[in-house]
C-alpha cells in the first residue's frame, strides 16, 4: 500500500505548483490547516488519511504541520466527523474539524443535546459534490483496483478512470454515489467558521420514494422484506458505533443483562430488535446522515429505519429537518396544543 | 428475597362471580417471593384489612400485593393499613382485577386466567419495591380562580369568607359571566341581573378578593399548595385608578361600529366600552382592533373628553406572576356555532335567534330595549316558534352527543314570558322530550303548558324556509299525531346546545388537568369527588365540569371553594416520594428530559464523575424532588436510560412486563 499513499502525495506535489483558484479542496484545506496550527488557534486538526486501499480514507487526528502531508480529501471521504467531536470537546484546545455540508446537521444536534462543544471546534466547511459508494463501483463489476483517479469531482470532470489489474476502467462519478447523496439536503453548511470548496446539490431522488413503497406493503409482506434484509446482520455494531445520535455513556447493546448481548440468538426475530429498538432510540435526533447504511459491511439498508421516523415526524408534526436548527425542543420532545391526537398516530399505522 | 403476601379480595360478586378467587390465592403461592396467599370476601373492610395486618405481623411479610380494585380507589386504604402493622406503605401493590378484569369480562375460565397473570405482575414488582418516605412540601396561602362568572365569584367569595386570599381572573373586561347577560332566571322569575349585581359587588369590595379583568392566564408551573403562575394583564389603555367611570369617553367615541359581544352582535359598541352598565370594575377598555387612534393614528377624542386623564394610549400588557396553592377552573361555557346546522336558516333570517340572543332582546338593557320585536323589520310578531336540541342530543358529529340540560327549562320560561306580557303571540315548542327535574321545576314547565297555554308539540322540526314575504315557514312533525305540521311564524328561537368555553383546552393543557372528548373537564371521580380534577390541586366549579343550572352551578361553586380551603387550611402536605432520579453514570446531559419535563424539575449541573476510574466533570441531569410529580415522562425520554423513577423503576415494569409475558 505504501505505493498507492505515494501515488497521491505526488499528485499533491504537482497540485502545490497550481494557482490558489486551480487548487484542490484537499490543498486548501491543507495550506489552512497549517497556518491554523503554527499560530496556535487549533491543537489539532481532525480529518482523513489515506487509508490501505485506495478507496478507504480514514478518519485521523493531525497534530503537526508535517503531519498534513498526509491529509486526504476526496469523493471517499463520507466519514462523517462529527461523532469524533464529542471526544475531541475534551481535549485540551480546539479541534479543527473538517465538515461536509450534511455532516454540519450532526454536529448541530450534537451541540443541542450538549455533547460536543463549540468553543473547542474549529470548523471548516469543506465542500462536497457527492461522495462514492465503492460497493456500487464493485457491482458494476470493476475488480482488482489498484487506483482511481477523478475521486475529486470537478466541473470538467464527472467520470471515475480506475486502473484495475485487468486494465483501465471508468465509470460516470453520478451512477456511483452513495445513496444518501442522491436524496442530498443540499449544499449549504449549517455551521462553519470558515467555508473551503465548493459544494453541489446532488439530489436527484425522492427522500421517501423506498419508504413509501415499503409502506404499501402487506404486513407479511414487510415482516418478509425486513427479515430478509436484517437476517444478514452480524452484530459488528458498525451503525451504532458511527452514528452521531447513538452517543450513550453506557448502550443498552452492551449491557450483560441484556438478552441480546449473547453470541447466540434466543430466538429469530433478536437481530431485528437491536435495529428496531436503535431506530426508536434516534427517533426525532437523526438527521439522516446515512452513515449507518455506509458503514454496515452487509449493506443492509438501515436508513430505512430512520427514513420512516422522519417521514412520520413531516407528517404528524409538520417538517422537520434535526440539526437543521438549535432549537432545544425537537417535535418528539415537545407537546403542544396542536400536536396530532394518539388517535390519529393509531388509524395510520 | 421479599416475604411476599397475596391478598385476593372477592368484592362481593364484584369480582368472585366472574374470577375463581381461590385459584387466583393458590396460583399466587408458587411465585417467587410469596409466603402467604389468601382470599377474602371484602378486604378493604375492617376484618379485611386486620387480616392484612395480622399475616403481615405473622408472617413477617415485606411486601404485598393486593388483588382487588383500582388503586385510584382503595390504594390509600392499604398502604395505611400495612403502614399500622409497620410495613412500609410503598412495599403495598394492588393488582387491579375487577375495573381492569372481572368488570370486563364474562368467561369466568378467561377471567380468572387474566386475573392470574395481574397478580403475577404485581408480585414481580413488589420482589423489585423498595421502602420510599414522602418529603413535605408547604402551602401558599392563596387560590386563584379563573373565570369570573356566577361560578368563580361564587368560589372565591366561599374562599374569600374562610380567611383566604383569591384572585380572580377573568378574560372579558368585566366580572358577570353569562349570567350577567340573562334576563330572568327560573323557576322563580327573579331578574338575572338583579341577584348577580349585589354578588358582583360583594367580590369587588371584598377585602380578601383580588379582580383580574381582560386579564388570562399565561402560564402554570409548580403543583399543588405550590403552584407558579403567569397572568398576562392586557392593556386596557385606561388607567384604572384615574378613571371615574363616567362613561363620556364611549358616548363621544366616534368609532361606534363594532357588534357588542354582550349583546351577541345584535347591537354595536364603541371602541372604548365597558361591556354593560352593571360592569366591575365600571373602568371602560379600549378594543385597540377597532379603535381609530389605534388602527390610523388620528383620533384621541377620549383623551381629550376624558376629564380624570386616564386614557393610556402607551399602556402596555403586564405580568403578574403569583403564587397559589389551589386553582379553581370556572370557565363556564358559550353557545355552540350554528354553521352545520343550515337547515333552520340561522345563517339566511335575521328572525332566527339564538335562545340567548332572545335573552338580550327581552332585557331591557338589550338591542330592542326589552321590545319583542323582529330584528329584520321591528315588527311585533305574532307567531313565535322554539326548536329544542339544536346541537344537543346528537346522534351524529354535527352536535353534541349530551344533553344541554338547561334549555328545557330556559325555553318553557321564555315562552312563559312573552304569553305574559304578549298575550296575542302564540308560542309553539318542538321538543324531543321535556327534561324537567330539580326543585319547582316540572311545576313550573306544566304552568306553561296549563296556564300560559302554550303549545308543546312532541317532535322535531326538518327545515326553517324563509318566506319571500319575510315570515319563516317551518317543516315538522308531531309524533304524538303522527302527522306533518307546516306552520307559519315570525320568529324562530334555537335552543342551541351549550360547550364549554373553548379557551378552556389551553387552560387544562397548562394545568395538565384532564378533559373528556367535549372539552368538559374530567373529575377525579363521577360520583365521589365531582368538584377535583385528578391533577391535585386543581378544582372544578360550574360548566367547565358538565352543562349545569344556576343553582346547580352556585352549590358546586361552592363545594369546590370548600376542597380548596381544605387544602388551603394545610400548613405542609406530604409529597409523593415517586419521583425521578438520574443515574450519573449513565446520563450524557443531553436535556431531552428537561425538554419533556412539565413541571421544570430538572436541571444540568457540572458534576466530577469517577465511571470506573475515569474521573471527569460532566453534565448531569439533576431532579428537583419537591417539583417532581412523578409523571415518567423523562424516564421514558431519556435515550440512556439514566432516568429512573422510583416507585415505577425501569426494572419494574420490565419485570411486570416479563411476568406477563412469561
Amino acid at each position: 500500500m505504501p505505493e498507492c499513499v505515494k501515488t497521491m502525495s505526488q499528485a499533491e506535489r504537482e497540485i502545490h505548483l497550481m494557482t490558489a483558484q486551480q487548487q484542490t479542496t484537499q490543498t486548501q484545506v491543507v495550506n489552512r490547516a497549517k497556518e491554523l496550527l503554527a499560530d496556535g488557534t487549533v491543537a489539532r486538526v481532525l480529518g482523513w488519511k489515506a487509508g490501505e486501499l485506495p478507496y478507504a480514507p480514514q478518519p485521523a487526528y493531525f497534530e503537526k504541520e508535517e503531519d498534513l502531508e498526509e491529509f486526504v480529501y476526496n469523493g471517499f471521504c463520507g466519514a462523517n466527523l462529527s461523532k469524533y467531536m464529542i471526544e475531541a470537546s475534551k481535549l485540551d484546545g480546539k479541534t479543527l474539524v473538517c465538515l461536509k455540508p450534511c455532516d454540519t446537521y450532526s454536529f448541530r444536534q450534537l451541540m443541542k443535546e450538549h455533547r460536543v462543544d463549540r468553543e473547542k471546534a474549529y470548523i471548516i466547511g469543506v465542500g462536497c459534490k457527492g461522495k462514492l459508494d465503492i460497493e456500487k463501483i464493485k457491482a458494476q463489476g470493476i475488480k482488482g483496483i489498484q487506483s482511481i483517479q477523478g475521486a475529486e469531482r470537478t466541473d470538467d470532470a464527472d467520470t471515475l478512470t480506475i486502473q484495475t489489474l485487468y486494465g483501465e476502467r471508468t465509470c460516470a462519478y453520478a451512477d456511483v454515489m452513495l445513496e444518501r447523496c442522491h436524496v442530498c439536503k443540499g449544499k449549504e453548511h449549517m455551521i462553519f467558521d470558515e467555508l473551503i470548496g465548493e459544494s453541489r446539490d446532488t439530489k436527484d431522488r425522492d427522500r421517501f420514494a423506498q419508504v413509501k413503497e415499503i409502506e404499501a406493503m402487506t404486513p407479511g409482506e414487510r415482516f418478509a422484506f425486513f427479515q430478509k434484509e436484517l437476517s444478514r446482520c452480524i452484530r459488528c455494531n458498525a451503525c451504532r458505533n458511527v452514528c452521531p445520535a447513538c452517543s450513550c455513556r453506557k448502550c443498552v447493546f452492551d449491557s450483560s443483562q441484556f438478552d441480546s448481548a449473547q453470541k447466540a440468538n434466543a430466538d429469530p426475530f433478536e437481530e431485528k430488535m437491536f435495529h428496531i429498538i436503535r431506530a426508536f432510540h434516534v427517533a426525532g435526533r437523526c438527521t439522516d446522515c446515512g452513515e449507518c447504511s455506509r458503514v454496515c459491511p452487509q449493506g443492509i439498508p438501515l436508513h430505512l429505519f430512520n427514513r420512516k421516523f422522519i417521514k412520520d415526524i413531516n407528517e404528524f408534526y409538520g417538517e422537520y429537518q434535526a440539526g437543521a436548527d438549535l432549537e432545544p425542543r425537537g417535535p418528539l420532545t415537545s407537546y403542544v396544543f396542536e400536536d396530532v391526537e394518539p388517535g390519529i398516530v393509531a388509524e395510520r399505522g | 428475597m421479599q416475604r411476599v403476601g397475596v391478598f385476593v379480595c372477592h368484592c362481593g360478586s364484584n369480582i368472585a362471580a366472574t374470577v375463581d378467587v381461590k385459584k387466583v390465592a393458590e396460583m399466587a403461592l408458587m411465585e417467587p417471593g410469596v409466603v402467604h396467599a389468601e382470599d377474602y370476601q371484602y378486604m378493604c373492610s375492617e376484618a379485611g384489612q386486620a387480616r392484612i395486618q395480622e399475616a403481615i405481623r405473622e408472617k413477617q411479610l415485606t411486601g404485598i400485593v393486593v388483588c382487588s380494585c383500582s388503586p385510584r380507589m382503595h390504594e390509600t386504604t392499604f398502604r395505611t393499613a400495612a403502614q399500622r402493622a409497620g410495613l412500609n406503605p410503598y412495599m403495598v401493590e394492588i393488582a387491579n382485577i375487577r375495573e381492569h378484569c372481572s368488570w370486563i369480562h364474562k368467561d369466568m375460565e378467561e377471567a380468572t386466567k387474566k386475573a392470574v397473570l395481574l397478580m403475577r405482575a404485581a408480585v414481580a414488582k413488589v420482589n423489585l419495591n423498595t421502602p420510599l418516605r414522602p418529603g413535605e412540601s408547604r402551602v401558599t396561602k392563596r387560590a386563584l380562580v379563573i373565570g369570573g362568572g356566577i361560578a368563580g365569584i361564587q368560589t372565591a367569595l366561599d374562599i374569600a369568607d374562610a380567611g383566604y386570599e383569591v384572585d380572580i381572573v377573568e378574560k372579558t373586561p368585566s366580572i358577570g359571566g353569562r349570567m350577567s347577560q340573562l334576563d330572568k332566571t327560573f323557576p322563580t322569575l327573579d331578574c338575572s341581573a338583579c341577584i348577580l349585581t349585589p354578588k358582583m359587588v360583594e367580590a369587588n369590595a371584598h377585602e380578601r378578593i383580588t379582580i383580574y379583568t381582560y386579564s388570562e392566564v399565561e402560564k402554570v408551573t409548580g403543583f399543588v399548595g405550590d403552584f407558579t403562575v403567569d397572568i398576562r394583564k392586557k392593556a386596557r389603555s385606561v388607567d384604572m385608578n384615574k378613571c371615574t367611570g363616567c362613561g363620556v369617553c364611549q358616548e363621544k367615541c366616534p368609532s361606534k361600529k363594532t357588534p357588542s359581544e354582550f349583546n351577541r352582535g345584535l347591537s354595536t359598541r364603541s371602541a372604548i366600552y365597558t361591556p354593560f352598565a352593571q360592569a366591575i370594575p365600571n373602568v371602560p377598555v379600549i378594543d385597540r382592533e377597532h379603535c381609530i387612534k389605534f388602527q390610523t393614528g388620528k383620533c384621541g377624542v377620549c383623551a381629550k373628553v376624558c376629564q380624570a386623564g386616564a386614557i393610556d394610549y402607551e399602556q402596555k400588557d403586564e405580568i403578574i406572576t403569583q403564587k397559589y396553592g389551589a386553582i379553581v377552573v370556572a370557565t363556564g361555557f358559550d353557545m355552540i356555532r350554528l354553521d352545520d346546522y343550515d337547515e333552520y336558516a340561522y345563517s339566511q333570517s335575521k328572525d332566527v335567534v339564538t335562545s340567548l340572543e332572545l335573552e338580550r332582546i327581552m332585557n331591557a338593557a338589550g338591542p330592542t330595549k326589552g321590545h319583542l320585536e323582529r330584528l329584520s323589520d321591528g315588527k311585533a310578531p305574532k307567531e313565535i316558534v322554539f326548536i329544542q336540541c339544536v346541537g344537543s342530543r346528537c346522534a351524529d358529529n354535527r352536535g353534541k352527543s349530551y344533553c344541554s340540560k338547561i334549555c328545557c327549562m330556559y325555553t318553557a320560561k321564555h315562552a312563559m314570558l312573552i304569553r305574559d306580557k304578549y298575550p296575542d303571540v302564540n308560542v309553539t315548542v318542538f321538543y324531543i322530550d321535556v327534561r324537567t327535574p330539580g326543585k319547582n321545576f316540572d311545576e313550573f314547565y306544566r304552568r306553561a303548558v296549563e296556564e300560559y297555554g302554550v303549545n308543546y308539540i312532541k317532535g322535531q322540526v326538518g327545515k326553517v324556509i324563509p318566506q319571500p314575504d319575510g315570515r319563516l315557514l317551518v317543516q315538522g312533525v308531531d309524533l304524538i299525531d303522527n302527522r306533518q305540521i307546516l306552520k307559519e311564524a315570525d320568529m324562530v328561537v334555537l335552543a342551541a346546545a351549550i360547550e364549554p368555553d373553548p379557551d378552556v383546552r389551553k387552560i387544562a393543557t397548562m394545568l395538565t388537568a384532564s378533559i373528556d372528548t367535549n372539552n368538559f373537564l374530567t373529575e377525579a371521580h363521577a360520583k365521589l369527588r365531582p368538584v377535583e380534577s385528578p391533577t391535585a390541586g386543581i378544582f372544578l366549579s360550574g360548566v367547565c365540569q358538565g352543562p349545569k343550572d344556576i343553582p346547580e352551578t352556585v352549590s358546586q361553586a361552592g363545594a369546590a371553594a370548600v376542597k380548596a380551603i381544605g387544602l388551603l387550611a394545610k400548613d405542609k402536605l406530604l409529597t409523593n416520594p415517586c419521583t425521578a432520579h438520574s443515574d450519573e453514570l449513565l446520563c450524557n446531559g443531553c436535556s431531552q428530559c428537561a425538554n419533556v419535563c412539565p413541571y421544570g424539575a430538572i436541571s444540568y449541573e457540572d458534576r466530577q464523575v469517577n465511571d470506573h476510574g475515569i474521573r471527569e466533570v460532566r453534565r448531569i441531569a439533576v431532579v428537583n424532588d419537591a417539583l417532581c410529580q412523578g409523571c415518567g415522562a423523562c424516564t421514558v425520554t431519556c435515550p440512556s436510560g439514566a432516568m429512573d423513577l422510583q416507585g415505577f423503576s425501569n426494572r419494574q415494569i420490565l419485570a411486570e412486563v416479563d411476568a406477563l409475558c412469561r
